[in-house]
């Protein structure tokens, strides 16, 4: 089966890798639309970067169909490197290239007309506020900076899809937020963007998420999908002392089925927010963790997640134990 | 007056012309649990290695268990488990295997331990795993095998480098849990942490960057060092909010925080009601503006100011 | 230190190798087959060298002396040429590594007692067998013109006549001089030192390369602790792949053992200890398991067979070639072993091989230990 899909800047089909008896991605299948902001969220070793790897066309899939940029996965993968920019979660520049010298080189190998090539790279410069560093090491800059950078090498070719693996990771907050900004940026102008992350909070800046989980794609939609419809339960959000006491106390309220730290506070999972409400604040006044707020709330992409995984694990335990 | 668990003054320490640690003073208390908080290549785990002994520093001095981390390295090396961010045990090894092995590299009596091994292993969830080869374990299980080990001679000062960097929420949660029944039986934790809402739940945190504490305190006093106040916008377009709120408000930060956008104001009361009216007018329906308490991330971005991401 | 640590290193050590099957081929199969290899291939004897004749006198004298080459063992007679465009062929080709031209006048010549110009062609490109065929060819030559003389003697002067030197050749300890027999013993030398120089060379770089270090050198395990207990299981190995080696050499190789077994061992147990030092002091250094391999390759490997004396006499090397040999541990484990195999001598008169090599073991022990340090730069 070959997929070529026009209406979609990346689209998969019970996409499959093994490794030996190992299944890193498990028939996951999705469609990401032009100037979109798809994110694939999930922990280390869930199978995002071989994912990416397949999607790049510098792994074959063990089975399943795809296209990225209107080309299948399966045999046309040369054409699709020459239509894509893949930023891996290593940032590869030379460290021991000064800057201008690691834009020169990606120019020579994406083949940048020697007309475009000057006024590319003082895009790149300027994107990524290295105009005062360009003959600087690579190796001195900061990850902000080097982020930045091998973004703008990773796009030099101005691809119509890019593929970013973890970008933020070894990054301060400061550039991180300047990182989405740019990819905001960048998606303005119809550019399709596919990216993985296991920062929770860093979701919520995609149009739309799938959640990866052993392989699996477990889940899929906007954020605000995820939220609201993937979670059974609801969220009360609880402000109170000493939360950590607390977490294990409140677990004895009638109708909490789980209460977990997050942030200085506490999310406590309930079958029904209304009823249990004003039995958790009682119960916490009556044992001294003076409550200051207990309400019910949007449970976060990281209450779904973990409801979504504890499900799941809840199902399989039984065979996994006797396997292990 | 007791010593405190961890004490260093002025540590430093270079690799090249980078300083990787630069001038790290920091005192931690006894059943304390400390949060190092900042993004990678912020010295975080540099400042690990100096102070479980695996690296020396090129000036200034660390006290840990009110022993001197260079002339006592081996005094520390037994009063403390240190886990580092690779996995560090042995993935052809099972679980048992691996514990086995660090119960006999720390010298545990032969008495008493297999009871200490399995109380460890059911504290971690691990127990039905024991025979599994650690290569084979998720990476929530790695790391709850690690702590395991790292415990098994009962350390006073627990280093923990990134211990949850990368797991699944739920192995996350599951592993603090850990960490606070450890702190009830008065074992001082160290941990560092790229992610700012586990720093929230340490006793007092240090926010590092580039080598430098750029703030030390409760994460109550940390937040004070926030400059202005915060209104928390939530809008249905929160990516066009934003654009719309930092057009509008040239003299606010305005930054996106998941499906919220952030107003950092030095005018909270006027602010709430400026955002709502601004973003009705440009059509952008408002379910809500307050005021809220910063998050650490918002403080980290505010202490680091407009110079974040650069390099003197 | 406490055993209790260096019993845990080792015992995780065996785990190791024992759940990697080709950690497991490298520390028994490859000597093995080494062993093996080299054994059957590495023979410096010249046996059935084959010549080509061009036979231009024809005649009984000429046949007479073709014979000797013949019922020589050294030689095999693939073809009889006429013309030197034939004989080219046959050696071009390869078939014949000699050609022996007997002249017209050869029978002529020897009834008057005259020097007769026989013509031996060697094909060079092999120097050694060249020289070696060259020195048959002279012997089979010389018995044959000596057996000439003195029947010529004999008829001119009536009496019998005696050479004025008669040499009687015995060969002791190597009667049959079957190179085998001094190449298995030094073999055995030199593959112990590869073997168990590359074995330990990934120990140490493993664990660095691996991360697993980091969490080692924060406990109090002391260097000298983890370095014996990395080194137990590999010289417990190294031991076994000694006793198979002789059990082959005697078995497979029929190589004579004339000295004490016991002393034999005790020796390879001292050698192994220094060459399994120089695999762990080089892991120690690198902290890379490509880097380490290389280099124990090649700091072994090179110096062992070349300069141990194994295959090359120390005594035919130039004079600082000859001193440099000292360096290299190999060249005492060969005499001793040599020394034992075949003379069956013992500690007596080996005593200076057995405390140099004693030297050269303690000396990298330490330098191993010294080198190690619980502390990442």
């Amino acid at each position: 089966m070959t997929v070529t899909d026009t209406k979609h800047a990346v689209t998969v089909r019970d996409l499959t890798r093994r490794f030996g008896s190992f299944t890193a991605v498990d028939r996951v299948s999705f469609d990401v639309s032009p100037g979109e902001i798809f994110g694939f969220l999930g922990p280390n070793g869930a199978g995002k970067s071989t994912t990416i790897r397949m999607l790049c066309g510098i792994l074959a899939p063990t089975s399943g169909a795809g296209s990225v940029a209107g080309f299948d996965i399966m045999t046309q993968s040369e054409k699709i490197k020459a239509h894509i920019g893949y930023m891996s979660q290593k940032f590869s520049l030379y460290e021991d290239l000064t800057v201008e010298e690691n834009i020169d080189f990606y120019s020579g190998i994406y083949r940048i007309p020697r007309e475009k090539k000057k006024e590319r790279k003082e895009w790149v410069i300027e994107m990524a506020g290295l105009a005062s560093h360009r003959d600087a090491r690579t190796a001195i800059l900061s990850g902000g900076w080097k982020q930045r950078l091998a973004l703008g090498c990773a796009i030099l070719h101005e691809p119509p899809v890019i593929f970013l693996d973890e970008p933020t990771s070894g990054v301060d907050p400061m550039s991180r937020r300047k990182f989405w900004d740019l990819i905001y940026e960048l998606t303005g102008k119809g550019v399709t963007v596919f990216v993985t992350t296991h920062y929770m909070d860093e979701a919520e800046y995609c149009d739309r998420i799938g959640l990866v989980y052993r392989g699996e794609l477990i889940a899929l939609g906007t954020p605000e999908e995820l939220k609201n419809e993937h979670m059974k339960e609801d969220v009360l959000e609880v402000a109170c002392d000493r939360p950590q006491d607390a977490m294990e106390a409140v677990e004895k309220v009638q109708g909490v089925k789980e209460a977990a730290l997050f942030g200085r506070g506490l999310h406590v999972v309930a079958d029904d927010a209304g009823k249990t409400v004003g039995a958790l604040r009682s119960f916490l006044e009556m044992e001294g963790y003076l409550p200051t707020r207990v309400e019910g709330i949007t449970p976060s992409l990281e209450d779904v997640f973990v409801s979504l995984i504890e499900a799941r694990d809840r199902a399989q335990q039984p065979q996994k134990e006797v396997a292990g | 007056m007791m010593q405190p668990a961890i004490a260093s003054e002025n540590l430093s320490k270079s690799f090249g012309p980078v300083a990787a640690v630069d001038g790290l003073t920091l005192s931690v208390d006894h059943g304390e649990i400390f949060g190092l908080v900042g993004p990678d290549g912020a010295g975080k785990t540099t400042t690990m290695r100096l102070l479980t002994s695996i690296m020396d520093p090129d000036s200034g001095q660390a006290r840990v268990c009110g022993r001197d981390t260079v002339s006592e390295a081996e005094a520390v090396k037994e009063r403390i488990g240190y886990m580092s961010q690779r996995f560090g045990l042995y993935p052809d090894l099972s679980v048992m295997e691996n514990m086995e092995f660090y119960a006999d590299i720390y010298g545990v009596p032969r008495k008493g331990r297999a009871e200490k091994i399995e109380r460890l292993l059911s504290f971690s969830n691990l127990t039905p795993f024991k025979k599994r080869h650690a290569g084979n374990l998720s990476g929530g299980m790695k790391q709850k095998l690690g702590l395991a080990c790292a415990l098994i001679h009962t350390p006073e000062v627990l280093f923990l480098d990134e211990p949850t960097n990368g797991v699944d929420p739920a192995s996350r949660r599951d592993f603090w849990r850990i960490l606070y029944q450890l702190l009830k039986e008065k074992v001082t934790i160290f941990v560092s942490t790229a992610y700012l809402d586990e720093a929230e739940r340490c006793n007092r945190i240090g926010l590092m960057h580039e080598g430098r504490l750029m703030a030390l305190g409760t994460p109550g006093q940390v937040k004070k060092l926030m400059r202005g106040s915060i209104v928390e916008v939530r809008a249905a377009r929160p990516r066009q909010a934003k654009e719309i709120l930092k057009k509008s408000l040239p003299d606010a930060e305005v930054g996106l925080f998941g499906d919220r956008v952030h107003v950092v104001t030095d005018t909270p009361e006027n602010t709430e009601a400026e955002t709502i009216r601004i973003l009705s007018k440009a059509g952008v329906e408002v379910s809500g503006a307050r005021l809220i308490e910063p998050s650490l991330e918002d403080v980290f971005v505010s202490v680091l100011g407009k110079d974040g991401g650069r390099r003197e | 230190m406490k055993p209790m640590r260096i019993f845990a290193v080792a015992r995780k050590e065996f785990l190791h190798i024992f759940r990697d099957p080709r950690s497991l081929a490298m520390a028994i199969a490859i000597p093995m087959l080494l062993l093996v290899l080299f054994g059957y291939a590495l023979t410096l004897d010249v046996d059935d060298v084959p010549i080509a004749v061009w036979d231009r006198d024809a005649t009984p004298a000429s046949r007479d002396f073709i014979s000797r080459f013949s019922a020589s063992p050294y030689f095999t007679i693939v073809r009889h040429v006429d013309g030197y465009e034939k004989a080219r062929h046959c050696i071009d080709s390869g078939e014949a590594l000699a050609f022996l031209v007997i002249p017209e006048d050869f029978s002529e010549t020897a009834s008057t007692g005259q020097e007769i110009p026989v013509q031996f062609i060697v094909d060079g490109s092999d120097s050694n067998t060249a020289t070696i065929a060259m020195g048959y060819a002279d012997t089979v030559a010389a018995t044959w013109s000596r057996r000439v003389m003195m029947e010529l003697e004999q008829r001119l002067a009536g009496k019998s006549s005696s050479l004025p030197v008669d040499m009687r050749p015995r060969v002791w300890f190597n009667p049959d001089m079957e190179s085998k027999n001094y190449i298995i013993p030094g073999l055995i030398a030199v593959i112990m030192m590869v073997i168990a120089a590359l074995l330990t060379s990934l120990t140490v770089a493993r664990e660095w390369e691996r991360g697993t270090m980091e969490q080692l050198i924060s406990t109090p395990v002391k260097g000298p602790e983890l370095i014996l207990g990395k080194f137990l299981p590999y010289f417990v190995i190294g031991m076994f792949d000694v006793f198979l080696a002789v059990l082959m050499g005697e078995y497979m190789f029929h190589v004579p053992l004339r000295g004490s077994a016991a002393l034999l061992f005790f020796m390879a147990a001292i050698f192994l200890a220094g060459a399994l030092s120089v695999g762990m002091l080089i892991s120690i250094v690198t902290k890379s398991q490509l880097l380490a391999s290389q280099l124990a390759m090649v700091v072994t490997f090179l110096p062992s067979f070349l300069l141990s004396g194994f295959m090359y006499a120390i005594a035919n090397m130039p004079r600082p070639i000859q001193v440099m040999t000292h360096l290299v541990p190999a060249r005492y484990f060969v005499a001793l072993l040599k020394g034992i195999y075949l003379k069956g001598i013992g500690l007596e008169i080996l005593f200076v091989e057995a405390g140099l090599l004693a030297v050269f073991g303690i000396v990298v022990v330490l330098l191993a230990n010294v080198k190690f340090k619980k502390k990442l730069v």
